[in-house]
């Protein structure tokens, strides 16, 4: 498959989740294999990262997958501009931990919140809100169509199984999740643990540099 | 809507949610005709909803399974069950042993053994957390696999040990090496970085696999299991209270936040300990069906069978693993000791089957069923590998995550037939079951058992025999009569998509200790779970507990059995339990934690010490 192709077939999936078991069953035709070949990286791409148009809150427009995880090291959280209660300290606490990795952010690790409201979520009204917690570069608010902020928050898993929880936006708030995409290394956290504790967490998928924090740890006795 | 059932309300749910899908579809530009075409809409206009592509659908509303069909198909009843390899001890291990961690040598222990002087070891075991390549289906249905196992294997080797004190022959002390030789590349899922439980051994903490004593690549870590009984340097100086008698244990990965991705990817194996009562030998002591060498099948009756439910890619055909489901991972194949839906050959005679469910996240009611429909009871001997007073007949098992069921089956006089060991417990998602049996031949049909093997002696107890009137056959329960030095509950919660315990957020490495119990002394726990939506499979290291009351009432001795001494307490729907521990003996840090290993790994822990103090915290 051609590399445009694969991109129109991820654009379609990331408007219509649903179309995948067609579109398995036209892609085995003709292989005369019953399964094919196909490196993990390349299907938790197709799995989790459907390559979506989506506008930063300095107003570029970039795509999810090419633009934002490839070959990086990744920080996801919901948020929406107006939010208060749990947004907040879970907004300081990203504050903090960007302040903790410091100049690796925006280098190789990136922090990246989706909004939850992107009607409201303009890119003022993002840009607005990313001052007011004097973010630094390598972390981006971002919004985009509806249906597609949707699909994203769904494929990241920032869902409750139970209809009526998952209708309350603040429970998508609370949690966080990260990754070293070339390494295919995955976690989540509780975003309200504390800043130190969070760094420690992606410590654990930060490879190569970062090997020592995969040993031995001890206790605090 | 109250006549109408909590079922037809979820059928509903689903319909209401095919129609938003198929509305969405619509938006997105395919029309009806395109979705009859793809045969993802029936005549009658309705989207065919996730559960008309599989009758094991996945979650529904989890992360990848909403655009991916199910797994390969594969051909049930084709494989053989393997019997489990058992784990034969080394002469010695280089370098030697040390009680303080050896970190000149890579050792990633960070603790000294504290009991290494008191129970030198006898016996050592080595082995190496790897890559291995196993095949998991009929040659050609699936790929080979490649898995982390110990040894490379998975499940992992049994390790079959004796218990030895001071008050019997020998000394049962061993002591296991295990080294990282796991791969920086994972294939998708999978840490480097791991930590081993022996569950539920009553085991020096240092040993005891504590979810923040994790060891990277290329470094050891020896864990010293003494095998003793509680009670040792405390209630009964010199032998321990045989009371507390272990027999059916496991191990496997703790590593703290990949846990759920490290033991579905392999890191589980299994450990069962004999004693002068069961003795392994259907002539002696309990005369409990004979282990033999564990693969002979004309000496070895006593079978462990691991049950796991697995995912694999429809594309590859490879073992898949949701990255970012955080309600718990539901897999639409079920393996036995590492194969999907195997045979087992037996004789018409008894077997001890011993029950492990490694999850991830799935809860099983077991029956035996036979020809034409009918279910076989069978006898339940155990909890959590703790024997009941007595064998109790029952017509099924439920175990959550982490539970074990030892149950002795009779195919006496049974030659020619087939019978199939069936899950019949519904589970939709993630977060538990929703309470519904299916009827007998409804449910998922796991392992086959044909009794067609050759007509051989039958020494042991037939557990009819045992009078009604005898209370106790195996050992009495411990008695629960001391008075506790404090009660904690433990409220388990969600809020804001995170899991709190009496409504705080849960455990961290560098935390002080949630709770410190002091050695040596009984405390009840009260566990309470508020949600009509979640049930949890609760864990306590170290230390069996017994369960004093179920929502007031006393726990049950038939049917499906909750009295006894376990170290999982199934939490199910707004329930609240009150449980006795008496912790003893040794010190160190321990964790209690949800073992469906999704929720466990999503900080469902809090993390506590013994020490000589203790505190008073009893909302910790
Ligand atoms: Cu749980």
């Amino acid at each position: 498959m051609t590399d445009s192709k694969r991109r129109n077939l991820v654009a379609a999936l990331g408007a219509a989740p649903f179309v995948l078991p067609m579109l398995t069953a036209a892609q085995s035709v003709g292989t005369g294999s019953k399964f094919k070949v196909i490196p993990s990286r390349e299907r938790i791409r197709d799995r989790y990262f459907p390559n979506l148009s989506l506008t930063t809150h300095e107003g570029r427009t970039v795509r999810f997958y090419d633009d934002l995880v490839k070959d990086k090291i990744v920080v996801f959280n919901m948020f929406y501009a107006k939010c208060e209660g749990i947004c907040s300290p879970v907004t300081r606490n990203l504050v903090r931990v960007q302040k903790l990795l410091g100049d690796r952010m925006g280098k190789d690790i990136f922090i990246y919140s989706f909004s939850l409201k992107p009607k409201d979520d303009t890119v003022p009204a993002m840009k607005h809100y990313a001052q007011m917690h004097k973010v630094k570069p390598g972390w981006l608010f971002l919004t985009g169509e509806p249906d597609d902020m949707e699909l994203l928050r769904r494929k990241l898993g920032f869902v409750d199984p139970d209809p009526e929880v998952d209708k309350d936006l603040s429970n998508h708030i609370g949690v966080i999740k990260f990754g070293n995409e070339p390494l295919e290394r995955w976690g989540g956290c509780p975003g309200m643990k504390s800043p130190d504790s969070i760094v420690e967490a992606i410590s654990w998928i930060d490879w190569p540099k970062n090997q020592t924090s995969l040993k031995a740890k001890g206790g605090t006795r | 809507m109250a006549y109408i059932s909590k079922r037809n309300l979820r059928k509903e749910k689903e319909k209401q949610t095919a129609a938003d899908n198929r509305r969405e579809l619509i938006a997105a530009g395919f029309k009806r005709r395109d979705l009859l075409k793809m045969g993802l809409l029936t005549s009658a206009g309705m989207l065919i909803p996730k559960k008309g592509l599989s009758a094991h659908p996945l979650n529904t509303r989890g992360s990848f399974d909403e655009d991916e069909p199910s797994s390969p198909q594969t051909t049930p009843f084709q494989e053989l069950m393997p019997r489990l390899p058992v784990l034969a001890p080394v002469a010695s291990l280089t370098p030697a042993p040390t009680i303080a961690p050896n970190t000149a040598a890579g050792e990633a222990r960070t603790e000294p053994h504290q009991a290494f002087a008191q129970f030198p070891p006898q016996r050592f075991y080595e082995m190496s957390e790897q890559a291995g390549t196993v095949l998991m289906a009929p040659p050609g249905e699936l790929p080979p696999q490649t898995i982390w196992g110990f040894n490379g294997t998975t499940p992992g080797p049994l390790i079959v040990e004796r218990y030895g004190n001071l008050g019997s022959p020998g000394n049962g002390s061993v002591l296991l090496r295990l080294r990282n030789n796991l791969p920086t590349q994972n294939g998708g899922f999978g840490l480097p970085s791991v930590t081993n439980h022996l569950h539920n051994g009553h085991t020096p903490l240092e040993s005891d696999g504590f979810p923040c004593f994790f060891m990277g690549q290329g470094q050891f870590y020896d864990h010293h299991y003494p095998n003793v009984y509680a009670g040792i340097n405390s209630t009964h100086p010199g032998t321990g209270d045989i009371r507390e008698a272990m027999h059916t244990l496991w191990y496997h990965d703790h590593r703290i936040d990949h846990t759920a991705e490290n033991t579905y990817k392999g890191l589980a194996g299994e450990y069962i300990l004999f004693n002068e009562f069961d003795t392994g030998n259907e002539n002696t002591g309990f005369r409990l069906p004979s282990f033999g060498d564990g693969q002979n099948p004309l000496t070895s009756f006593d079978i462990y069978m691991v049950f796991n439910d697995k995912v694999f890619d429809s594309q590859t055909g490879l073992l898949k693993f949701d990255l970012f489901n955080t309600d718990g991972i539901l897999g639409d194949k079920f393996l036995v000791n590492g194969k999907i839906q195997p045979v087992f050959h037996v004789s018409p005679r008894r077997y001890r089957f011993r029950w492990l469910n490694t999850g991830p996240s799935r809860f099983y009611q077991m029956f035996i069923l036979g020809p034409n429909n009918t279910t076989k009871s069978f006898w339940q001997i155990s909890t959590d590998g703790n024997l009941l007073e007595k064998p109790v007949q029952v017509n099924s098992a439920r175990f959550s995550v982490a539970e074990r069921v030892d149950v002795i089956v009779d195919f006496t006089g049974q030659a020619g037939k087939t019978f199939y060991i069936e899950n019949r417990l519904n589970q939709d998602d993630g977060r538990g079951p929703d309470g519904e049996v299916v009827g007998a031949g409804q449910g998922d049909k796991i392992l086959k058992i044909i009794v067609d093997g050759p007509v051989v002696p039958d020494n042991s107890i037939d557990p009819a025999t045992i009078p009604a009137t005898q209370a106790v056959y195996f050992y009495p329960f411990p008695d629960t009569n001391d008075a506790a030095r404090i009660t904690r509950t433990f409220r388990f919660e969600r809020g804001n998509g995170q899991w709190q315990v009496n409504g705080r957020l849960v455990g961290d490495c560098d935390d002080a200790p949630r709770f410190r119990i002091k050695r040596n002394s009984v405390e009840k726990w009260v566990f309470q779970n508020n949600s009509g939506g979640w049930q949890h499979p609760i864990h306590m290291h170290f230390e069996e507990f017994q369960t004093l009351s179920i929502n007031g009432q006393a726990p049950r001795s038939t049917g499906l059995i909750t009295r006894g001494r376990k170290d999982v307490f199934r939490l199910e729907h707004n329930m609240e339990a009150t449980v006795y521990f008496r912790f003893r003996d040794f010190v160190g840090r321990i964790p209690l934690h949800c073992h469906n290993v999704v929720h466990e790994d999503h900080a469902m822990m809090v993390l506590g010490q013994i020490d000589d103090q203790g505190d008073n915290r009893t909302q910790p």
